[in-house]
């Protein structure tokens, strides 16, 4: 699955904003108030992890989740700089349209 | 910078970047600025082998600064003449390298309206299909790039200050 299709789904970015908000969380914690299994959670939870973005880790006999902020901020950073490149076009475009016309 | 890019940043919208910009300029010299293949180049910065027709894949290669050995290549998708020009493409094919062919393409629309700020006509371009790049391109990409877009956006300063 590509990242950003791992990111469009509701339930993943609810994991993924708690983790950013709350740090290392535990599937426990992480199911709570969501009306979702920890079954659930957790597919969910490898299916972030497969693109990169969460990691899994161990805290004592606890398995706990944890952002993987440096992927996160590469899918982020592409998006940047390809919307970067449009501004420096789109600012060419509209010095050739509001000059003069070459023949 | 009087153009304005959203790029969301989380849900669905990931996929998409969304550009409008107003023209102080009469609708069929913007259509002809983005539908005549060598005005576009003008302006994109590239070097094309011929017109944009419907179905057809027009090759060409950018003529940026220390990128001229990047080839290009353009599949226009649709025209309607003075409202809408689509094709798709390689989103920013850094490395010469690589063969991108087999790799998934982004849309590039253009859609021209009358500007309801003041006359002109205002451009929105949406580039949409981010999705199915691979995140291992897009971190090359975004590596490889930096230096000469950063540099590239100084330029820009400089012209429209």
């Amino acid at each position: 699955m590509p990242v950003f299709a791992a990111l469009a789904d509701t339930t993943r970015l609810r994991l993924l904003r708690r983790l950013s908000a709350e740090g290392p969380l535990s599937i426990t914690r992480l199911s709570e108030g969501t009306g979702v299994t920890r079954q659930a959670i957790t597919r969910h939870l490898y299916a972030l992890g497969d693109v990169g973005l969460v990691r899994r880790a161990r805290k004592g006999r606890e398995q706990i989740w944890d952002l993987n902020a440096k992927r996160l901020g590469i899918a982020r950073r592409y998006l940047d700089q390809v919307a970067a490149q449009w501004d420096v076009a789109a600012a060419r475009l509209k010095a050739l349209v509001e000059g003069p016309e070459a023949g | 910078m009087t153009a304005k890019t959203r790029a969301s940043r989380a849900g669905a919208s990931t996929d998409r970047i969304e550009k409008r910009v107003v023209l102080r300029a009469p609708r069929a010299r913007v259509w002809r600025a983005i539908s005549d293949a060598t005005q576009f180049a003008t302006w994109f910065h590239v070097k094309l082998d011929g017109a944009f027709v419907e179905g057809i894949v027009t090759r060409g290669q950018t003529t940026e600064k220390g990128y001229e050995h990047l080839k290009i290549e353009m599949q226009v998708q649709r025209i309607e003449p003075e409202r809408y020009f689509a094709y798709r493409w390689h989103p920013y094919p850094i490395d010469p390298k690589v063969d991108y062919s087999n790799e998934p393409t982004t849309l590039v629309e253009f859609t021209l309206e009358e500007a309801a700020e003041g006359g002109g006509t205002a451009v929105t371009i949406v580039e949409s299909g981010f999705d199915r790049i691979p995140l291992a391109r897009r971190a090359e990409a975004y590596r490889m790039n930096d230096g000469g877009w950063s540099g590239q956006i100084k330029n820009l300063e400089r012209y429209v200050a």
